[in-house]
């Protein structure tokens, strides 16, 4: 599946797998190819691979069985100090003894750099992340977002052309994270290196990547555009991991005209998309986004199936509402509507009744 | 519900009583100061009872010299006058005043103590002062005069110049003549002189005492540093199993380990018989390994370990591996990563080591004493050898102070280059 694309890949896992103690494989058969100027972003809960993963493409962990390449060579057997391979981690790793040049000029003189070279490139770097009043600090004399972008530019300095950032912005908070997401990004694409980005915060994966890779328990659930993910995940797994979502269970009555009727276990008869259904009788797991169930009728097929649902809450969020509702005996389902001057807000204890388009609610896996 | 709180005329805030605010706050404060200090009490008297006051009797020991001037008093005003460089002995009065002084020393039983204090500065005026006191309580003074004669045909020594020349130097209330003596000195004619080579040890006593810590301070650095590297790279479980073995040696007796020493190290002891035997070293020049400063710098080493070891174990606990590993990845092979990233941080952990074995040893007794022969003894065994032996207290003391200021000295000195804030002890 990965050797289709072989001229273009930059960096390359194959069929890798990595087991900490011989018992457990933490990564399982994991495939993946990104091209030059890539930034992937490795998304997935809390002990998913995603770090196991980084560090056996920077060198600190051997892969257990298969093979990872860069740029076609395989670097197996390349200790990291000579991969070449930029790295920015969770908790930066700026060395406390140092000062902030110091720090930015390590790598410069590891490589035996002369002296006037290293300050100007030190002095580029520094401009490049927009900090260049603090080079003489120690990392201790930084807020948390210099820190951050300190080291981002540790691992620019030496112009790696891939750079691999395990959750650098996981200690932020959000308006910070928001600004350094921003910076990162534009920074990447300026200098046109390849990214591998890993973060367990949905958000900042859709907004940053040109792909997001979601993990779960070792494997690429699916590897996908931010906008391909949020709109047609492939599992459940994934349906739930980005974005709200709602979903109800039911089986498979039949499949037509590539839509598929699915009868609800609470009551009811829906149109879906089937995504892992094949045949009637299946279970499935169905999948809808808040934002795109209708209320309006007129806005529908007229031969849609539709859902009878009582309003239990209506939340006003400012840019949007947020309607809470029951339906098929689930009372979690969301609905979101823009606030617009024509909007009908829905009265808590009204009944009313809901469709969506076929391809916008997606049949499953049970 | 108010929320200003209430002010008085002259503005300040008042509590809810109507007490300044500031006055009850420091009430408050006082009470929880006064309680805490009770509790600390006990402690802060068994300190300042078993710690200061040594301490500041050791300082004024060291200084001491009432002996004389308390025992002798007519005697040492009288021999103001007299001019040791003269060539002559002190007049008659001088000697009569003696008679009576010594007579009364006498009754005080207190002569063979005097005589005991002038003998560390002039060998033979302990048994002169034993032998006058059967004889000069039988004397009628003033009727038995001359008494010049009489102390001379007692014994010759009274008429040795040199004998009054200690007593007059050493008549004053206080002295530095210990001082003088701790650094191979003594108040000769014309005021401080060195001493005769034969009779020189101390300062060569304190640069062998520096210059051994010191050797066994930086082998404490050598052996302990990878041993200390290991235990915090290993998973807690085994770290802690191994930290036992380091400490083992603080559960037995420091004199049961000394000796194991001497029974390693003698010429027909382990290691000896191991060398000779894999043919390392020749049957007739086996390797002597102690009674001399060898030995001492290996128990001492042996027994000064754990507490550099703790101090660097706790320190590098700290170091996150991911410093090693962004120094890689930034390019830097492992020895790089090592020396320019892990080493600096691992200093304060030496430092407070050092600082350790490097004072407990400056002042150490017990092994150099055991394992160190005549050339490997500390200065601290000179010292218990005057508290025990001789008796010269204060000489002990003078030196013990010598040794209490240079071991601050190197404390401020270090504080001035590393900077005592760098120091971590846990
Ligand atoms: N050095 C190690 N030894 C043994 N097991 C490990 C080691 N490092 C990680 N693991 C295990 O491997 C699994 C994956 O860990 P990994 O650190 O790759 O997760 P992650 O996706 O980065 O999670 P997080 O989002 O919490 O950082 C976890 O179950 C973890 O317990
Ligand atoms: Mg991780």
């Amino acid at each position: 599946m990965a050797d289709s694309d072989q001229g273009g890949a930059f960096v390359e896992f194959d069929r890798v797998q990595k087991s900490y103690d011989g018992e457990n494989l933490v990564v399982k058969d994991l495939n993946l190819s990104l091209p030059k100027g890539e930034f992937l972003t490795m998304l997935g809960p809390s002990g998913s691979g995603k770090t196991t993963c980084l560090m056996m493409l920077a060198g600190f962990e051997t892969a257990t069985n298969g093979d990872i390449r860069l740029d076609g060579q395989p670097i197996n057997n390349i200790p990291p100090h000579k991969r070449g391979i930029g790295m920015v981690f969770q908790n930066y790793a700026l060395f406390p003894h140092m000062t902030v040049a110091e720090n930015l000029s390590f790598p410069l003189e590891v490589r035996k750099m002369g002296k006037s070279e290293r300050e100007a490139k030190v002095k580029h770097v520094l401009e490049l992340v927009q900090m260049g009043e603090f080079g003489g600090r120690r990392p201790s004399q930084l807020s948390g977002g210099q820190q951050q972008r300190i080291a981002l530019a540790r691992a620019l300095v030496f112009e790696a052309e891939l750079v691999l950032m395990d959750e650098p912005l996981g200690a932020l908070d959000k308006q910070l994270r928001e600004t350094m997401q921003f910076e990162i990004k534009r920074i990447a694409d300026d200098l046109g290196i390849t990214v591998v980005y890993v973060t367990h915060d949905q958000t900042e994966a859709l907004t940053m990547s040109d792909r997001v890779a979601v993990f779960e328990d070792g494997r690429i659930q699916q590897l996908a555009p931010p906008d391909e993910l949020y709109e047609s995940p492939q599992n459940s797994f994934v349906a739930q991991f980005i974005g709200e979502n709602n979903t109800l269970e039911g089986t498979v009555k039949e499949i037509k005209n590539g839509i598929a009727l699915v009868q609800l276990d609470g009551g009811g008869l829906i149109d879906c998309k089937p995504v892992n259904v094949t045949k009637a009788g299946e279970r499935t797991r169905v999948s809808i986004r808040p934002e795109r169930v209708e209320f309006d009728k007129t806005r529908l097929h007229a031969d849609a199936h539709t859902l009878k649902a009582e309003v239990l809450e209506f939340i006003y969020m400012g840019d949007i509402f947020r309607t809470r509702l029951r339906v098929a005996g689930q009372d979690d389902f969301i609905i979101k509507s823009r606030n617009a001057p024509d909007q009908v807000r829905l009265e808590p204890g009204s009944e009313i009744e809901i469709g969506w388009l076929a391809e916008d609610c997606r049949a499953l896996d049970a | 519900m108010t929320s200003v709180p209430d002010t008085d005329a002259a503005g300040r805030v008042l509590s809810a009583d109507g007490t300044p605010l500031k006055q009850s706050l420091n009430r408050a404060l006082r009470r929880q100061k006064l309680r805490a200090l009770a509790l600390i009490a006990p402690l802060l008297i068994f300190v300042l009872v078993s710690f200061v006051a040594p301490i500041l009797d050791m300082l004024f020991r060291s200084v001491e010299n009432q002996l004389i001037s308390d025992n002798l008093p007519q005697t040492v005003v009288i021999l103001e006058d007299w001019d040791p460089n003269s060539g002559e002995l002190p007049s008659e009065a001088v000697f009569e005043a003696f008679a009576g002084d010594l007579q009364i020393a006498i009754s005080k039983k207190v002569h063979t103590r005097i005589g005991s204090r002038l003998n560390y500065e002039k060998p033979g005026i302990s048994s002169l002062f034993r032998k006058a006191g059967r004889q000069v309580k039988k004397w009628d003074i003033p009727n038995d005069g001359p008494y010049k004669e009489k102390f001379a045909d007692l014994n010759k020594g009274f008429a040795d110049i040199e004998v009054w020349r200690t007593i007059k130097t050493y008549s004053g209330a206080y002295t530095n003549g210990y001082f003088l003596n701790s650094i191979d000195m003594q108040k000769g004619a014309d005021g401080a002189e060195a001493r005769p080579e034969n009779e020189q040890i101390y300062i060569t006593l304190f640069i062998r005492t520096l210059i051994m810590s010191l050797a066994i301070t930086s082998l404490c650095i050598l052996l302990g540093y990878p041993v200390a590297w290991i235990l915090a790279n290993l998973p807690s479980r085994t770290a802690n199993l191994l930290m036992i073995l380091v400490l083992l040696p603080f559960w037995t007796s420091l004199l049961v380990r000394t000796s194991a020493w001497k029974v390693m190290l003698q010429d027909q002891g382990v290691v000896n018989e191991v060398l000779v035997w894999i043919g390392l070293v020749a049957d007739d020049s086996r390797l002597a390994l102690i009674n001399n400063q060898t030995g001492t710098i290996i128990a001492m080493t042996h027994i000064l370990l754990p507490f550099m070891i703790l101090p660097l174990y706790s320190v590098m606990q700290t170091i996150s591996p991911t410093y090693l590993r962004a120094a890689k990845s930034l390019g830097a092979t492992d020895w790089t990563a090592f020396w320019r990233v892990y080493f600096p941080q691992s200093i304060p952990g030496i430092g407070a080591g050092s600082i350790l074995v490097f004072i407990l040893s400056i002042g150490y007794y017990i092994t150099p004493e055991l394992v160190g022969g005549t050339k490997g003894v500390f200065i601290s065994n000179r010292i218990a050898f005057h508290i025990l032996s001789s008796l010269n207290w204060g000489l002990a003391a003078a030196l013990g102070t010598i040794l209490l200021v240079v071991v601050m000295a190197l404390y401020w000195a270090y504080d001035k280059i590393v900077g005592i804030d760098n120091v971590k002890l846990g």
